[in-house]
């Protein structure tokens, strides 16, 4: 029950787990008034927990979307697919594992799997990058989708990435080419696309993958231009604990912000106390959501899905006009 | 996205500084040598010493890629809002109205159709001097209203890339222009049209990694320093020093990513060209 890795607004919660166990620890299971007192304890531990998740900060909510104990792309295929077949490799430069491709069934849909995996252990996190692809894991993704389009299966997405890799392999091979041909080619694919952010959703590393026809985020995801941090260190001149506070608010990057921007159409809802504590749950609401959206998609002719994708990403962006327009779309 | 902005600036400028410094005399910021300000500017802002190649705004550079007269600016009525109220240590709401005071400019675009060398064409510059031709709602409305109306109306399209990136202070929304202009792109494509990308000193972040890197014909000024992450970022995150030429334009030459490398006095002879020799 006791999470190891503590987040500073959890600690209230880890001391009643403390007293829990000491009390179970050395109490009598027969005892009435023990039971009734491990009881009470449990019971408060739950009320705490609701109400801390329900009033997280923006920033709060960015370290539970980096808690180490978030599940990931390859603990969400293991919870909703038994037969996932991964197929690696972008045919001309190399396998970047900080993107997962692969066939699964999703229900009993069967999908184009592809997402960010940042890695479990600190091997697997080096291997990865910390979920930071590099051109080669763009071009591999759009590989798979096309092929996905080839035979007619829908494609699901799943974000969770700092960002793109900033290095100098990832410039040479050029990275902002790989990012940009994703969002260009996946506005056009005639297959249906659903994205869920499932834990960071950081910039066009992001964005990627996530030229969707739907795109939902979990409850306590985040998905911005920047990080907080970056952002801090750039318009408050110094990234420390208040100014990456400022900045994560400043953004409106949690999953409520995003859909009152129009960006994510829909928020999944997390088990109490986040995906972390029981991504078992977390897993079923992702697949109830992309079920639903794949069999609403895929009653639409898939020639006509760009244009409605292009009529989503279109209407995004807020500007004011000041007179009649001179000229425009209207001509 | 690594955005770049006045922070981060100083690391990021080739040799000098942004604007050229007032006066009848400056100092070369490449070569060191002292030029008379005016020759420069006749020289389409290009030291006549070393051929460095001044950052100049977006109302320049139509004036110098455009025929005279011909520039008919189109989609100039739009202005930011402030759709999340961002404040850091100013308001957006405040950073906006000093830049537009300071620059006479609504944003960091100007659009519009030309001709050049007797072509119609559609022009479409991002303007480094407003808030780093940082890319927000209203430059990534502009820039696609640019490509639907060069594929609506069958005219090449020519869009010159200075930025620092996407706007932070419209965050997600910002995110999504990159999304927008790509999916134009796309439809552009569909239809045949022909799209040449200039890049110019610097490009990079979201708007290197959406419309500018998807030309059909990418040209790049020289020595411009062109990018998805910015150099300081790569260097805090590798912990190394960067290559000499890094990420400049005869680097993006030499690593396939780009078609050309032009100086700015052939840049709209080569506009011709292309445009002619793509049949349009």
């Amino acid at each position: 029950m006791a999470i190891p890795y503590t987040l500073e607004f959890e600690k209230p919660l880890v001391e009643i787990e403390a007293q829990i166990e000491a009390l179970e620890a050395e109490g009598d299971d027969k005892d009435a008034g023990f039971r009734k007192e491990v009881a009470r304890l449990r019971k408060s531990h739950q009320t705490l927990l609701k109400k801390i998740y329900a009033g997280l900060t923006p920033w709060e909510t960015v370290r539970v979307a980096r808690h180490p104990k978030r599940p990931q792309f390859r603990d969400y295929i293991k919870l909703l697919c038994k037969d996932f077949c991964e197929l690696h490799g972008d045919r001309r430069f190399s396998d970047d594992p900080a993107i997962v491709t692969g066939f699964g069934r999703v229900g009993a849909i069967k999908c184009m799997l592809i997402g960010h995996h940042k890695g479990r252990d600190t091997n697997e996190k080096l291997a990865c990058h910390f979920g930071c692809a590099h051109p080669e894991g763009y071009r591999k993704a759009l590989l798979k989708m096309k092929m996905a389009e080839k035979f007619g299966l829908p494609i699901v997405t799943f974000v969770d990435t700092p960002g793109a890799f900033p290095g100098i392999g990832a410039e040479q091979r050029g990275q902002a080419e790989a990012i940009a041909v994703n969002l260009l080619e996946m506005s056009r694919i005639e297959t249906p696309i659903v994205s869920v952010v499932v834990g960071e959703g950081g910039s066009g590393g992001a964005l990627g993958i996530a030229v969707a026809d739907r795109v939902a985020m979990l409850e306590h995801a985040w998905y911005s231009v920047i990080s907080p941090e970056g952002c801090a260190a750039i318009l408050w001149k110094e990234a420390n604990a208040e100014t990456n506070n400022l900045a994560a608010t400043a953004l409106n990057l949690t999953a409520k912000d995003n859909k009152r921007l129009g960006i994510v159409d829909e928020i999944i809802k997390e088990p109490v106390g986040g995906a972390h504590r029981d991504p078992a749950h977390a897993a079923r609401n992702i697949e109830k959501w992309i079920t639903d959206q794949l069999i609403e998609l895929e009653r639409v002719k898939p020639t006509l899905l760009p244009g409605r994708r292009y009529e989503r990403f279109r209407k995004l962006g807020e500007y004011e006009t000041l007179k009649p327009a001179r000229d425009g779309t209207g001509d | 996205m690594t955005q770049i902005t006045s922070k981060t600036w100083s690391e990021l400028k080739p040799v000098g500084s942004t604007r050229v410094p007032e006066g009848l005399w400056l100092r070369c910021p490449a070569c060191g040598a002292m030029i008379y300000r005016k020759q420069m500017e006749a020289n389409q802002h290009v030291c006549p010493e070393c051929e460095h190649h001044y950052r100049i705004g977006a109302r320049e550079r139509i004036r110098q890629l455009a025929d005279d007269g011909s520039f008919e600016p189109m989609f100039d009525d739009l202005v930011s809002g402030d759709p999340l109220k961002f404040t850091d240590l100013k308001g957006y709401k405040e950073r906006l109205a000093a830049e537009q005071k300071r620059t006479g400019e609504r944003d960091g675009v100007q659009a519009g159709r030309v001709f050049v060398k007797g072509r119609p064409a559609m022009l479409c510059c991002l303007d480094l001097t407003f808030m780093m031709g940082s890319m927000g709602s209203v430059v990534g409305e502009v820039v696609t209203r640019s490509i639907e109306y060069a594929t609506a109306h069958d005219l090449p399209l020519v869009v010159v890339s200075c930025s620092g990136g996407a706007r932070m202070q419209e965050s997600g929304l910002s995110l999504m222009q990159m999304a927008k202009t790509s999916a134009a792109l796309a439809r552009h494509d569909d239809a045949g049209g022909l799209f040449i990308s200039v890049l110019t000193d610097p490009t990079t972040g979201g708007v290197s990694a959406s419309f500018a890197m998807l030309g059909d014909i990418i040209v790049a000024e020289p020595k411009a320093l062109i990018g998805f992450a910015g150099p300081r970022v790569i260097k805090q995150t590798i912990r190394q020093e960067l290559p000499e030429g890094f990420q400049r334009s005869e680097f993006l030459l030499q690593s396939g990513l780009i078609d050309r490398v032009v100086h700015r006095h052939e840049l709209r002879n080569e506009i011709a060209r292309i445009i002619d020799y793509a049949n349009k």
